[in-house]
Formats: C-alpha cells, sequence, structure tokens
C-alpha cells in the first residue's frame, strides 16, 4: 500500500526531502528483505531502469527551494523525485495565508490535480496522502489548506494525515499567528488527523540532545524526518497478522482519531542522541519505556530535564483541570511503537495505567502497539511515541492568545482582506480554535 | 524568479541608482563566475543579443551577451543622466530607459509633479510599460528619488502614482533621501511636505534615508581606517566602503554616501534573488511589516559598515553585528528605535549565518527593544546563504518604528516656519493646476500621520492586557 505525499511549500519541501532520505537509508541499508521491500512500494516507485522515485509531489508558489531539494535528492545517488512531479511559479504567496488559499491556490488547482492523479495512478493501492507543510508561512498554510481541500473532494474516501511544522513562539514571520489560526481552524475540517512539531522542541533536541553548537534549518529538519520516519516505516501492527501493516495511514487513524473534536497529534522519539555517541551507549528497553512513559505525562519532549515529580493524580481525587492548574499531561490515546533488538520482550504495561488516559476510553482501547524487529536509522532499540494529549494545548492556546491580540487591534487585516477573506471569517477560525482548546482542557 | 524594475529620478535618484547599478554587477561578477546569465541576473537586467534583429531578448540559460538594466532614468535636465551615458556604464542603458529635458525644476515640486508631470505623462507610462513588457514576472519597482529638489520630489512622485493607476498590483517600494536641516536650498521644507503626502497615500513601503546620518556613517569609517588600532585592518574591497573593483575608477564626493543607499538596495533583494534556508521574498516585507496602510514608513539599518581583517572570535563578530544593527548610529535617519516603539521589525542576514545563531540573538535583544503590545514577539526573518562582496555576512534590519515621529515632526515645524510667513509661495502657486489646498492637505495629512505614530507612542509605558477571549458555551 502506497503513501502519496504531497510537499508545500520551502518548509514542506525540505522537510520532505529530509524524510526520503531517511527513509531511502534505512530501507536500504537494513538487510531484512521483506521490510526494505515494503518501505520502498510504500514510499517509493522503481523505475525501468531500477532507480528509487519517491511518490511525492511538490509545490511551492516560487522555484528555488524545489530546485534545491530536487538536486539534493539526485545527487545523493540513492533516490531522487520524478522529473515532473513538481509544480512553482515564479512569485511566492507573501507569507499571505489569504493569497494563498483565495488566490493561487484555484488558481493552479488543475495543474495540482493532475500531478496528484498521476502519482496516484502509480500506486497499486493508495493507502492515503501526507501533505506536509508549515503554518507561518503564506503557501504550505494558504495554498496547503486549499490543496487539502481538493484531495478531500476528489478522493473522498482516502486517508488524508496533515503534518504541520509550527514556527518558533518567538517570530519567524510576524503575521505567523494569523496564518497559524486560520490553517488549523480549517484543516481541523478537513484533514483525518494532524501531526505536529514544533520548530522550538525541535530546535531544544538539536542543541541539548545532540549537542549540535550551530543550528542549521537541515538539522532540524532531519530530526523531524527521523520521528516521522520512526512513525511511518512498516511495523507488524496487531490488525495486521505476523505481516507489516498494509494500511499504515488507516490504522494510525483509527489508533488514535476517535472523536472529530480531538484530532491533534503530537511525535516523541527515545533515544535521541548525538550519532557518535550511538555507538558507546546500551539501551534496555526498561529504561527507554520508563522514560518514555514521564516524558508522555510530563509533556516533555525529550529525555533531558525531565520532571519527574509529575505523576498521576489519584484516582480518587476530584479532578479539576484547568491550563495553569498542574502540568499532568492527560492522554486520549497513544500509539507506541517500538523498533529494534528483543522487541517482543519488551513491557509496556506502564502505557497501560488507566491514570494516565480520559476516562471514556477503556485503556486497553486507548493503548495502540506496534513493533518492527528490525532496527531504525542506527539505534539499537528505538521507541517513538505519537500521542493524541493535551502536549499541544499549551503551545495552542499561546498561539491563539497572540493572533487575538493583534486582531483585537485589527493590525494587518487589511493586507487579508485585499485577497479576499473578511473579519467575519477570521472571527470563525478564532471560534473553531477556541472550541478545540476547550475541548482539549476539559480531559480528564 | 520575479524581476524588478528601478526607477530614478531626479538627480540624486540617478546618482544613487548609478552607485546601484555599479555595485549589483559588481555583487553578480563576484558570484556568477561561469558567465551565463542566470535566474539572479535577470531579476535586474537583461541579457540582449544586439546582432539578431528582433530586439535580441535571451532567455535565462545561455551565456551573458550584453546586460541591460532593467531601469528607467528620469531627469529634467541633462547633466546627470548625460554623465552617466558618457560614463563606464553606458552600455547597461539604452536610449529608450531615459527621459530628459533641458532647464530642470528649480526646487519646485510643483513643477515637476504638475507641470512636466502632464507634459510627460504618456512617454513616461510608455516607457515603464516597456521595462514591464520584457519582464517574465514583475514584482516590484524600486522608486529613488531625493524629497528636497523639486524633480526627484515632485516628478517621482507623479510617477508614483503613475505607477500605481498603471500597475496596481506590483509593489511600490519607495527610496527616499529627505533633507537635513542644514539643507542649502531653501524650500526643501515644502518639496518634501507635498512628496510625504504622496508617499502616505501611493507607496507600499517607504524607506527614509537621511543625508546627514550617511554623512555620519561615513565619517566614522574613515575615522576608523585612519585611527585603527595596531594589528587592526581595514578590508578595503567591501561594497559598503568603496566601489574599488567597481566600473567607475574614481570616488566622487557623493559617492561613499551613495553607496550605503545602494547597498540597502542590494541587500533587501538579496533574499529574492539567491538561494538560502530561509527566503524573504520582496512581497514578504510589506505584508510583515506594514500593519496599517498608511504607517508604511521603514528605517533602515545596514550593518557591519566596515570589516576588520583581525583576529577575532567569529561568533563575537556576528553578535556584534546585531547589536550594531538596533544603535543609533546604524540607522539611515537620525533616530533612536530603542526608544521608541517598535511595532515590527525585520532581519534580513546574508552569508554563513544560522538560524540558531539568529535565535540567539534575538533572545539576547529582544528584552531591551519596546514593542507594541499586540506584536510582542513581532519579528520577520530571511537567511540567504550568498554573503555580499567583501563581507562573511551581513544584517539588514528594517523597522518600523515610532521613532520616524521627531524626524516628521521636524519637517513639519520647518514647513509651518516658511508657510506661515507665505515665504515663496507665489512660485508654486504660478504653476499651473497648483493650489494653495493642495498645501493645507499636505499639512494635514502629515499631521494626521504624526497623530497616527503619536497614538502607538502613548501605549508604550502602558501594561496593556491582553484582550478578552472568545468564550464557548459547552
Amino acid at each position: 500500500m502506497s503513501v502519496v505525499t504531497v510537499q508545500l511549500g520551502q518548509c514542506g519541501n525540505q522537510v520532505g526531502q529530509e524524510l526520503f532520505d531517511v527513509m531511502c537509508s534505512d530501507a536500504r541499508d537494513v538487510h531484512r528483505k521483506t521490510y526494505s521491500a515494503v518501505s520502498c512500494e510504500r514510499f517509493f516507485r522503481q523505475t525501468t531502469q531500477g532507480a528509487l522515485e519517491a511518490r511525492a509531489v511538490l509545490i511551492d508558489m516560487e522555484p528555488k527551494v524545489i530546485n534545491h531539494s530536487m538536486s539534493k535528492a539526485a545527487k545523493s545517488g540513492r533516490w531522487r523525485y520524478g522529473e515532473t512531479s513538481h509544480f512553482s511559479q515564479k512569485q511566492g504567496s507573501g507569507n499571505n495565508w489569504a493569497n494563498g488559499y483565495c488566490v493561487l491556490g484555484p488558481r493552479h488547482r488543475d495543474a495540482v490535480e493532475e500531478l496528484v492523479r498521476r502519482e496516484v495512478e502509480h500506486c497499486d493501492m493508495l493507502a492515503g496522502f501526507i501533505p506536509i507543510m508549515s503554518v507561518a508561512g503564506g503557501t504550505g498554510s494558504g495554498v496547503g489548506t486549499f490543496i487539502t481541500q481538493c484531495l478531500r473532494d476528489v478522493y473522498p474516501s482516502s486517508f488524508v494525515l496533515n503534518h504541520l511544522t509550527w514556527p518558533y513562539g518567538t517570530g519567524e514571520v510576524i503575521v505567523q499567528n494569523y496564518n497559524s489560526v486560520l490553517t488549523l481552524a480549517h484543516l481541523y475540517q478537513l484533514s483525518d488527523a494532524i501531526l505536529v512539531h514544533e520548530n522550538d522542541i525541535v530546535h531544544k533536541i538539536c542543541s541539548q540532545l545532540l549537542k549540535i553548537k550551530q543550528i542549521s534549518f537541515s538539522d532540524i529538519n532531519r530530526v523531524i524526518a527521523h520521528q516521522l520516519g520512526g512513525v511511518l516505516q512498516p511495523t507488524l501492527t496487531p490488525a495486521s497478522c505476523g505481516a507489516y501493516s498494509r494500511h499504515p495511514i488507516g490504522e494510525l487513524m483509527s489508533a488514535l482519531a476517535c472523536h472529530p473534536e480531538y484530532k491533534l497529534l503530537s511525535v516523541c522519539t527515545i533515544p535521541q542522541m548525538a550519532s557518535s555517541s550511538i555507538a558507546f551507549s546500551t539501551f534496555s528497553w526498561p529504561a527507554l519505556l520508563k522514560h518514555l512513559r514521564q516524558m508522555l505525562i510530563s509533556n516533555s519532549k525529550m529525555e533531558g530535564g525531565i520532571d519527574w515529580q509529575v505523576c498521576p493524580p489519584p484516582a480518587s481525587a476530584g479532578r479539576s483541570r484547568s491550563l495553569s492548574a498542574g502540568s499532568f499531561n492527560t492522554s486520549l490515546a497513544n500509539l507506541l511503537i517500538l523498533r529494534g533488538k528483543d522487541v517482543y520482550s519488551a513491557e509496556t504495561g506502564g502505557f497501560e495505567d488507566p491514570a494516565i488516559y480520559t476516562s471514556w476510553l477503556p485503556p486497553d482501547e486507548a493503548l495502540s502497539l506496534w513493533k518492527s524487529p528490525v532496527p531504525f536509522n542506527k539505534y539499537e532499540k528505538s521507541a517513538t511515541l505519537v500521542s493524541n494529549s493535551q502536549a499541544l494545548l499549551r503551545p495552542l492556546d499561546d498561539m491563539v492568545r497572540k493572533a487575538w491580540n493583534m486582531f483585537a487591534s485589527r493590525a494587518y487585516i487589511h493586507q487579508y482582506v485585499k485577497f479576499g477573506i473578511s473579519e467575519e471569517d477570521f472571527l470563525d477560525s478564532f471560534t473553531s480554535l477556541e472550541q478545540v482548546i476547550s475541548s482539549y482542557s476539559e480531559l480528564q | 524568479m520575479t524581476q524588478s524594475v528601478v526607477v530614478q529620478v531626479g538627480q540624486c535618484g540617478n546618482q544613487v541608482g548609478c552607485r546601484f547599478w555599479d555595485l549589483a554587477l559588481r555583487e553578480h561578477a563576484h558570484v556568477n563566475k561561469r558567465g551565463l546569465y542566470d535566474e539572479a541576473l535577470s531579476s535586474f537586467f537583461r541579457n540582449v543579443d544586439p546582432r539578431k534583429s528582433d530586439g535580441g531578448a535571451c532567455c535565462v540559460g545561455g551565456r551573458i551577451q550584453h546586460l541591460k538594466a532593467r531601469a528607467v532614468l528620469i531627469d529634467m535636465e541633462e547633466g546627470v543622466v548625460h554623465g552617466i551615458l558618457q560614463g563606464p556604464l553606458r552600455e547597461v542603458f539604452d536610449s529608450t530607459q531615459l527621459l530628459t529635458d533641458v532647464s530642470g525644476s528649480g526646487n519646485n515640486w510643483a513643477v515637476g509633479n504638475l507641470m512636466y508631470g502632464s507634459a510627460y505623462r504618456d512617454s513616461i507610462v510608455n516607457k515603464l510599460r516597456k521595462a514591464a513588457e520584457h519582464c517574465d514576472c514583475l514584482q516590484c519597482f524600486f522608486l529613488i528619488h531625493s524629497m528636497g529638489g523639486g524633480t526627484g520630489s515632485g516628478l517621482g512622485t507623479r510617477v508614483l502614482s503613475l505607477l500605481e493607476e498603471e500597475f496596481p498590483d506590483v509593489c511600490r517600494i519607495v527610496t527616499a533621501m529627505y533633507p537635513s536641516a542644514e539643507d542649502d536650498v531653501i524650500t526643501s521644507p515644502y518639496n518634501s511636505v507635498l512628496a510625504m503626502r504622496e508617499l502616505t497615500e501611493h507607496a507600499d513601503c517607504v524607506l527614509p534615508v537621511e543625508n546627514q546620518s550617511l554623512v555620519d556613517i561615513v565619517n566614522k569609517i574613515s575615522l576608523m581606517s585612519h585611527d585603527a588600532k595596531p594589528g587592526c585592518v581595514l578590508k578595503k574591497e567591501s561594497t559598503v566602503t568603496s566601489g574599488q573593483g567597481g566600473v567607475s575608477p574614481t570616488e566622487r564626493p557623493f559617492d561613499a554616501m551613495n553607496n550605503i543607499v545602494a547597498n540597502l538596495l542590494l541587500n533587501i533583494t538579496s533574499s529574492s534573488r539567491f538561494d538560502g534556508s530561509l527566503n524573504m521574498d520582496l512581497n514578504e516585507i510589506a505584508n510583515n511589516l506594514v500593519p496599517f496602510p498608511r504607517l508604511h514608513y521603514l528605517v533602515p539599518s545596514l550593518t557591519p559598515l566596515y570589516t576588520l581583517a583581525d583576529v577575532n572570535i567569529p561568533t563575537r563578530r556576528l553578535d556584534q553585528m546585531f547589536s550594531d544593527a538596533f544603535s543609533k548610529e546604524h540607522q539611515l535617519i537620525r533616530a533612536d528605535p530603542k526608544h521608541s516603539l517598535y511595532l515590527a521589525c525585520a532581519l534580513m542576514v546574508r552569508g554563513n549565518v544560522q538560524v540558531s545563531d539568529l535565535r540567539r540573538n534575538i533572545e539576547r535583544l529582544r528584552p531591551s527593544l519596546p514593542f507594541v503590545s499586540w506584536n510582542q514577539e513581532g519579528w520577520k526573518t530571511g537567511l540567504c546563504s550568498v554573503p555580499p562582496v567583501g563581507h562573511a555576512h551581513s544584517l539588514l534590519a528594517l523597522a518600523n518604528n515610532t521613532c520616524v515621529k521627531p524626524t516628521f515632526m521636524e519637517l513639519r515645524d520647518r514647513f509651518t516656519k516658511l508657510y506661515k510667513k507665505k515665504a515663496h509661495l507665489h512660485h508654486y502657486l504660478h504653476v499651473d493646476g497648483m493650489e494653495q489646498s493642495a498645501f493645507s492637505e499636505a499639512l494635514s495629512s502629515l499631521s494626521a500621520l504624526i497623530e497616527e505614530y503619536h497614538h502607538l507612542d502613548a501605549t508604550k509605558a502602558r501594561l496593556i492586557p491582553d484582550a478578552p477571549r472568545l468564550s464557548i458555551a459547552r
């Protein structure tokens, strides 16, 4: 079953290129033929000459990034993008969501749909779509939202899993909060689930765990690619009966996206360390899983500086949750993916504790467990946790708060109105997101 | 890739423009080693093969034949433009791009704007159209002129409103040279205020530059080069300090000052011409830095101004570059942004600088910079991997800051001093189409602008609480 990735905007194209790189090296370097075959089939297609071409459509409103990504891929020698799988224009979206969604998306709809259709035709069976984009800019966010809508219209029975990169809190783009609010509000209706990476968190992983001195966007993108690869590469699931699962996205949805009001997914991976240190470290499943569980409930995305004081409140106490009180992170559902040596003996009971979940799903339904005996990306043992929990509540609330403050003074609104959205549209988006925030806050 | 057209009007505009083309050629020669006409070059230059009979335009990818600037040069007297055509840049312009007259505007805005404006309207529009037609995808017009004279300020602002009429979708970025208090043109306050009104109404962004600041910066540079501490050598080849290595061999008096403004234009467009890990296109500048339509005056500051070829720890020098960008000595108008209110700020970095360096410096400097309450983290950042010639990295900061208010207030004061006495008014009123109401309207436009900045300033000291959020019924 194949996945078609749609890379949108500068961020989407840069992250996408790193992702395919990680998956290709993982598939190629590993000496397990079935694993390699499934992975290659899922994300690549073989040309008549035997070269691997990514099942991807690259979209941007200006050509520089796509050219760069395509040549970087070709230089790797192991895989490349299809010659004609890209679409670009000459001039970007100007960091304006309305420009992307109302003007550029519709204008180029036919060309993009054609590219997607061609890619889908190469697939024997379509597992789903993964649009990759950022929320801060104009193309990824605006055009990306429009294209997600098109995917929904043209392929109503396929799964759509959006991968979003949230920008640094202290600004890469001044109107990033507007663009983010508009994107998230629309995607919530269109997408099956939204998988989020935050630049701030990934930056900390690079500096504190990977010990990189001068962090560049390539470093950040490589971490995101590693985490995403940990989610998307082949695994054995309970439903797949001893073979590698053929419905990765569908099973992810049924594991995690159990309610239309709860679609935000976060990822964390353990271990993450500088590649030079991996050879000198030993890993044990109990230690890894213990750390990962504490990372989940204290809402820490990396295994440094974990707050070990946080623990689930006792079952008897009345649980009133507000944003400010308590740092305990309640989960709705979790997907735990274990890869590497001795996976079958790993003890995952800690994740089945009813105290870490909300009360309306029994823990054995709230936790899904996928395994793969194949070590991933040089780590002898690694675990990835995809979580539908309150982890993104605080960053989402911050984003809405800043956007609302800006909206209250009507700053920059004239830039958006001139491309075709109104203050009403803004208000609708704010309302939708306040709803999401409220739903997540009240998880108990 | 998009193209931009530079429209230079008046003596000042043409002299600055001339430096700009010189430096642009130098920058591209430095980067483009294979002599191919690439996308980056095509943003400012056309490639023309004069042997072809159809006008000879060549597309991207071939070898460079003859580069022609995407420019329109306008002046109402011939001296400056003819000087350019006799000089080494003559190959870069052809006669269809020029518009000249003989007698000049006599430092009279009304003559430039109304008399020449109507006389040459069609001719100007034709030349602009021609330049636009040569472009695949025209993104921006860069207008360069001074505010104090007659042609630059009068005819220049007329061109601005023509651009808005004929090309409403194309961004208009104006680099305006404001006169200093000791300007030798007596009517410069009139010309400036009349022009300001046009800029406020018709421009997308204005980059104000003051002559006095340029003089101070140039003096600082020459002080550094004379006074250098032992062991400290100033690198001579940087584009900011000298035009050496460029096409024109000798440096004339205003050249050093004009160099700085030319660098400003080069740096603003660097991210849309060259690769980088976080691109910043020209249309993103207006979208991010202009929160309200009339408040589009962006104070530029350029660092570093000179390169020291001594052994300094690279990171400290990089951090110093960021600190300097906010100091009042590096601003291109006489203002102190640190003590006024920031509405928005853009940092365009060139060279080998990574996102972690950027973040570290933003976090370090942020506490000392007052930002407006609804834009506390309002930074727009761009990373371009190609540094300017002679530097390892450089930073251009564009600040939408209320520190322009004192500059505008001073301008208004100088205007009122003359206007109260009706001094020199008759020169203006003699021109066909010029009424006294134009003066009062320009004055009230400027006052309204100052009021808007004043309102924002007033919020500076107050602690503004978060706006109450929407509440959802459960």
